[in-house]
């Protein structure tokens, strides 16, 4: 079911949590709501999941309007960060509850909801641990529990606050791929909150980038991060580098050295400001043809899939780029060694404009 | 190898502490209590027997205890209301409500009787409405109901209230977000959760009611038989110059009260062992 929401507005005292937004999440997507936290992700969710009321606008179920409809009515699963699970409650119980309180005469028989119960812990793959208590549990099995418990009535809709927010990194890695294919397999419309890039880079299909209650980019996670609509999308996606130059004769000079900037046509000259990913940079030894920043290496560290370099400029200013270690195994670089930087690329570019 | 009996722990001073407690004990309670069995001692079992099963004792227990148990019931409901809205709601005055919750223990309880006698008599102010229909305010097992529940109020919401603080209200959306109403959460998720706290409240509430004395005998009007509570009788047989027949009486409480106790701290351990610490 697509979820839809328009013109919200939503004030907390004198916090303008969301502004006039809109957003549509299509049938069976995987959505992810990524932003600095104070951007009003958690809000969204949890008006969709009628556990806030909005100032002004409109959510929509399909085309069914939820505005009278409470949040038991609602058939959404909501998953919470601190899990939130009924210590209570054995594990069995926990994801039995959302049945167990069902109206008589919908409510499944005593067999159908074990059957049903053992059905998602097994989805879970935790059917061991029926009989334990929530305390008894790791945090990565709390969180599991807290997805099978809110899939138990089948929900029209999963919404997903932070789910891994509070696990450790493997673990997070782990649920989250596990996570990725259980949408696969059951494409049910999921909306989840997140304020780490990576993890919304790698799970959803597309990502909603928030700012101070607005919405800053929607797109997959392959334009979010190569075609950024804004610096904001472009430094809150990975590292990124600032220059400011200024362009002119297809060249960007940054001080007195002219560099040149593949991609970028000037008609005439102007000041900008360049945005350059960390993998965007190609450093040599020595001189090459053009010209390119001289810099010293003040920082190197190998460990990982890619080598990370620090470098510092002639004026001051710091570069960290990111190279392979083939690159690094060819270039030998060790600390406090002259290396040449010059670009391979840009990622976004911002014109200013001239104060003179 | 055995398990050495007291396990090695950074912090200094174990044996002096557990020495001053044990001596601290002694003499503030366990010294008071021998010497109320040494007093009964002097009775021969007969004797004590005849002392605790004389129909006025066992009238006078009858309504220490009826009444204790009745207020106690009393306060476990409306002392979870009063500790519900003092934690969930911010209201204007809301410090002041809460500063009154103590206002029965800080209250000299002879005070409380009198003033709730006052109010309570066929004449008093909330007496007389009750005296249209019949019902007898002070002078009644139903007056010194009123008194003890007026007394046992803060035991039990000072209890409950920082159990209900650190209730994560997202448990309650949980649960509303799986479909359950306001009435399932209350029962299965809420009431499980802080029923010990509730039990320990209400427990407190019920051995003060049972010993009560100060602020019950301007209300209960002590006709024996029907009003007289046993702390009374016990003030009646030492008026007597009736020690041992006073403690005996003593005891009989005590030994009822030490199993409600022992009843209540094992059903408190029962339903709290699952619930971990988060």
């Amino acid at each position: 079911m697509s979820i839809e929401v328009k013109n919200i507005h939503k004030q907390f005292g004198n916090f303008q949590a969301l502004e006039n937004l809109s957003l549509k999440v299509e049938s069976g997507e995987l959505l992810a709501l990524l932003g600095p936290s104070g951007s009003g992700k958690t809000t969204l969710l949890r008006i969709v999941a009628g556990l806030d009321a909005v100032d002004k606008g409109q959510v929509l179920f399909g085309d069914q309007d939820a505005q009278n409809q409470k949040a038991r009515e609602r058939g959404v699963g909501f998953v919470f960060q601190h899990y939130a699970l009924f210590r209570n409650m054995t594990v069995f119980d926990n994801i039995a509850f959302g049945l167990k309180v069902q109206p008589r005469h919908l409510r499944p028989s005593k067999v159908q909801i074990r059957e049903k119960v053992m059905e998602l812990l097994n989805l879970v793959q935790l059917e061991w641990l029926a009989d334990r208590y929530p305390w008894q549990l790791s945090g990565g099995q709390r969180q599991r529990i807290a997805l099978a418990r809110a899939l138990a009535v089948r929900p029209k809709v999963l919404l997903l606050d932070e789910p891994f927010g509070s696990l450790d990194a493997q673990v997070r890695k782990e649920l989250r791929l596990w996570l990725r294919r259980f949408h696969d397999e059951f494409h049910i419309t999921t909306l989840f909150v997140t304020h780490d890039q990576e993890e919304a880079l790698e799970v959803a299909d597309r990502i909603v980038v928030m700012n101070k209650g607005r919405i800053e980019q929607i797109g997959t996670p392959e334009e979010v991060y190569h075609n950024p609509a804004n610096p904001f999308v472009l430094s809150f996606l990975g590292n990124v580098n600032l220059f400011h130059c200024r362009l002119a004769e297809g060249k960007a000079f940054i001080g007195d050295t002219a560099l040149d900037v593949p991609g970028l046509s000037v008609d005439h000259p102007k000041t900008a400001k360049l945005y350059v990913r960390p993998n965007q940079f190609k450093i040599s030894r020595g001189p090459g043809k053009g010209d390119a920043l001289k810099a010293v290496v003040e920082y190197v560290n190998p460990a990982g899939t890619v080598v990370k370099v620090n470098l510092k400029t002639e004026n001051g200013e710091r570069i960290y780029v990111e190279i392979s270690q083939d690159e690094f195994n060819q270039l030998r670089l060790i600390k406090s060694q002259q290396v040449y930087v010059s670009l391979k690329d840009v990622t976004y570019s911002e014109y200013v404009q001239d104060s003179i | 190898m055995h398990e050495p009996f007291v396990k090695k722990s950074i912090l200094p001073g174990f044996s002096l502490s557990l020495g001053f407690t044990i001596f601290y004990l002694s003499l503030i309670v366990l010294i008071p209590l021998s010497m109320l069995f040494l007093k009964t001692s002097s009775l021969s079992f007969k004797g004590f027997i005849d002392v605790i099963m004389d129909p006025r004792t066992l009238a006078a227990y009858r309504l220490s205890f009826g009444t204790a148990f009745v207020s106690a019931g009393i306060n476990a409901v409306f002392g979870f209301i009063v500790a519900w809205v003092l934690v969930r709601y911010t209201f204007p005055g809301k410090r002041i409500v809460d500063a009154l919750v103590d206002f029965p223990l800080a209250l000299p309880t002879a005070v409380a009787g009198i003033a709730l006698t006052e109010l309570y008599t066929p004449t008093g102010w909330v007496g007389q409405y009750l005296n249209v229909w019949g019902i007898k305010g002070a002078f009644s097992p139903f007056g010194i109901t009123i008194a003890l529940t007026f007394i046992g109020l803060p035991f039990v919401v000072r209890t409950i209230q920082p159990v209900l603080e650190d209730l994560d209200p997202q448990i309650e959306e949980a649960a509303a977000s799986l479909g359950a109403n306001r009435w399932q959460t209350l029962t299965t998720v809420i009431l499980p959760i802080i029923f010990p706290a509730l039990l320990a409240g209400v427990t407190l509430a019920l051995a003060r009611a049972i010993g009560e004395y100060g602020s019950v005998i301007f209300i209960a009007g002590n006709m024996p038989m029907k009003t007289e509570i046993a702390p009374l009788l016990i003030m009646t047989k030492l008026e007597q110059y009736d020690y041992a027949g006073a403690t005996a009486i003593a005891i009989g409480m005590l030994l009822i009260s030490f199993l409600l106790l022992a009843m209540a701290n094992f059903f408190q351990w029962k339903t709290s062992k699952n619930l971990g610490k988060a």
